[in-house]
């Protein structure tokens, strides 16, 4: 069982009116409510978790790409990733990912993931979603309808730009290159791990399963509600005849972790609240442009439903009710351990996305949550899928002799005077 | 009217309303589609051969696949004026219909008779942004639409009970096709730039526009018509943007008075 540490980087000062006063935390949010001089310290303290997470020994830390967003300060995830490459060594570099629809030229994300999979030494998890509709369509001009076309000529273009020993000519529909001829190329061969987040769309599935890529489901409601959504995955999975293995799929929890049950509710509490009741406002038809969802995906339902009921859900969220329907994986370490082996047993998933930082959460905070989550849920869970245990398909590969932070002056002896042969 | 379905070359089917006899007029709809109600295509096919195209991905019509940016779109509308076996139609384009039939006549400008633009999409003045309909409620819909909303809400909705849930998830089903399919044109700005193209109209033009729009400002009809050698304007009282629909009568004598 893999565990990575994941940050969304939500703006902590979202003020208390938030959800009366403005309409959407997502498109259309008021830049005067983002404060360049505290988002100094914020950046850099959420970039000092992740450096963190990697020294409790989490297998991977991770990041992701949102615009315009109250919730994710990272327009730019490579930037952010490009930082931790510098400052770890061990850890999955997990850019989770990059909205390959809204490049243009798309060639961008492979020279950049492959100057990221070189400066970490082979450390990148590479993520290709096709987008949200708020960051692809409405903040990025891409047509709804357009978007999953795109989205898999972008795909194509990276896959064959990193393949390729010879430049080559690419005429795509959207995008047309005389002389494509990715430089530098991934250390990882033939590619890094590949994921795919999902949020719910059927066709994702089988686009997964062409390429034999991991499908990540990317949902802040729990592991009840994804129950139905991966049933549906691992039933295609059987259906097109692939090995079941857990380490095909993905899923990211909310979990924190104190002392006690009654302690986590005191630590966390507030901080969660925010996260659902401000950072999860969105103005709902940002979240369903026609033709963005085929008619196939609406007729499934599945995201509807969640959507409908949630937003319900949402009016007076409770601290109760986010424990209680499992929004949220919050207690004693025995309790959290007890709870995310039902998680990932139920939904046969061998990569955990751990959110442990949650909306306005406070450093020590954080630090208190992801150690204790480190020192005594982790080691626990880690035996889950013993048959599966040396499947390495969907994990990084890094090279062995790679320069690493902790010297003094990385690499100098190892480089001498010369550059190394 | 009648209900025909035609096949263009290119292979989309299109279910097409047609009444009445005399010269060919050509109406194109707007994103919403035709709604069950269309009043005057009827009062125009008292003088005219009226035909109402339906685009694909609307209804019944299919091949929407086929059809992916505006020159696709234009070029289809002549594919439907050729399967329809019409020689110089006139085009009368209602909102995205306008700016179909506006690419139509500045591409090919000997292949029809009269235009008009009802409201039409298609320019961006900044001063007066378009609200973006691809992110509204439903409520906001209809408000933005007619004069009056709630005779609005009959007329889009044909009367249909959505209390019952199959009703409902049925409109909601083909009214995300419908715009899907108008987002190809007119996502996320409803600009494919035709103004580089409207000096080349030669058919004479009739820009018509509900004074009360709220979606499309009457400062269009102006731009519109100094963009269109020789283009004259109508504004029609008591209509917002779905003109055609809320005041029939008003809109039919302005066309037949310009298409003699």
């Amino acid at each position: 069982m893999r565990f990575t540490w994941f940050n969304l980087m939500p703006w902590p000062y979202l003020p208390d009116d938030f959800r009366e006063k403005h309409r959407s935390v997502w498109v259309d949010i008021p830049s005067r409510l983002y404060d360049p001089r505290k988002g100094h310290f914020v950046y850099h303290q959420y970039m000092d978790q992740l450096e963190y997470a990697e020294t409790l020994g989490f297998d991977g830390i991770g990041c992701n790409e949102h615009h315009q967003n109250g919730y994710g300060l990272m327009p730019s995830p490579n930037l952010i990733a490009a930082g931790l490459a510098r400052r770890t060594s061990r850890a999955a570099i997990c850019v989770i990912g990059n909205s390959i629809a809204g490049y243009n030229p798309p060639i961008r994300v492979a020279e950049e993931f492959a100057m990221l999979d070189v400066i970490s030494g082979g450390r990148l998890v590479a993520g290709f979603p096709v987008g949200t509709p708020m960051d692809t369509n409405f903040c990025y001009g891409q047509i709804p309808a357009l978007t999953r076309d795109k989205y898999k000529e972008a795909h194509d273009l990276i896959m064959k730009a990193w393949a390729e020993d010879e430049p080559f000519a690419f005429d795509g529909k959207y995008n047309q290159l005389r002389w494509v001829n990715c430089w530098p190329k991934p250390i990882q061969k033939p590619h890094p791990p590949i994921y795919i987040p999902g949020g719910g769309s059927i066709e994702t599935w089988d686009f997964c399963l062409d390429y034999d890529y991991n499908y990540s489901y990317l949902s802040f409601y729990g592991y009840l509600r994804g129950k139905s959504l991966l049933e549906g995955y691992w039933d295609r999975v059987a259906k097109r005849g692939k090995d079941d293995s857990p380490y095909r799929a993905a899923f990211a929890q909310i979990i924190c972790v104190a002392d006690t049950d009654a302690q986590a509710e005191e630590l966390y509490a507030e901080h969660c609240l925010y996260f659902f009741n401000r950072c999860l406002h969105v103005f709902p038809p940002f979240a369903d442009p026609p033709g963005y969802r085929t008619v196939n995906t609406i007729k499934y339902g599945a995201l509807s439903q969640l959507r409908l009921e949630a937003q319900k859900l949402m009016q007076n969220l409770t601290w109760k009710q986010l424990v209680d329907e499992r929004f949220i994986i919050a207690g004693s370490p025995e309790t959290v351990r007890q709870q995310l082996e039902e998680c990932i047993t139920g939904l046969r998933i061998g990569h955990l996305f751990c959110l442990l930082h949650t909306g306005n959460m406070p450093d020590w905070k954080t630090r208190h949550s992801t150690k204790l989550f480190a020192e005594k849920v982790m080691p626990h869970l880690r035996h889950l899928w013993p048959e599966w245990k040396d499947d390495d398909r969907w994990w990084i590969q890094p090279m062995e002799e790679r320069l690493r932070p902790e010297e003094t002056r990385p690499g100098a002896e190892k480089a001498g005077l010369e550059w190394p042969q | 009217m009648k209900v025909r379905t035609i096949e263009t070359k290119r292979g989309t089917r299109c279910r097409v309303l047609e009444g009445g006899s005399g010269a060919p007029v050509v109406f194109f709809h707007g994103a919403g589609g035709l709604l069950t109600d269309n009043p005057f295509l009827d009062q125009l096919a008292a003088r005219y051969h009226v035909f109402a195209p339906e685009l694909p991905g609307y209804g019944e019509s299919t091949g929407e696949d086929l059809l992916e940016d505006m020159l696709d779109f234009t070029l289809h509308g002549g594919d439907v004026v050729a399967a329809l076996g019409l020689t110089k139609p006139h085009l009368v384009g209602h909102s995205m219909g306008g700016m179909i039939a506006a690419e139509m006549a500045s591409i090919a400008p000997n292949d029809i008779g009269k235009l008009v633009l009802v409201a039409a999409a298609g320019l961006w003045i900044e001063e007066h942004p378009i609200p973006d309909i691809f992110a509204l409620l439903p409520g906001q819909l209809v408000e933005l639409l007619f004069q009056d909303p709630a005779k609005g809400e009959l007329l889009l909705t044909g009367g249909a009970d959505f209390s019952d849930m199959e009703v409902f998830k049925e409109f909601y089903l083909a009214q995300q096709r419908r715009l899907a399919m108008a987002g190809k044109i007119l996502f996320p700005i409803p600009n494919r730039r035709v103004s580089k193209r409207l000096y080349r109209i030669t058919a004479p033009t009739l820009i018509l526009w509900g004074e009360g729009d709220r979606l499309i400002v009457p400062a269009y009809a102006e731009r519109w018509a100094a963009l269109i050698p020789g283009a004259a304007v109508g504004l029609v009282p008591d209509a917002a943007h779905m003109l055609p629909y809320e005041q029939p009568q008003a809109f039919v004598s302005a066309v037949s008075r310009f298409l003699g």
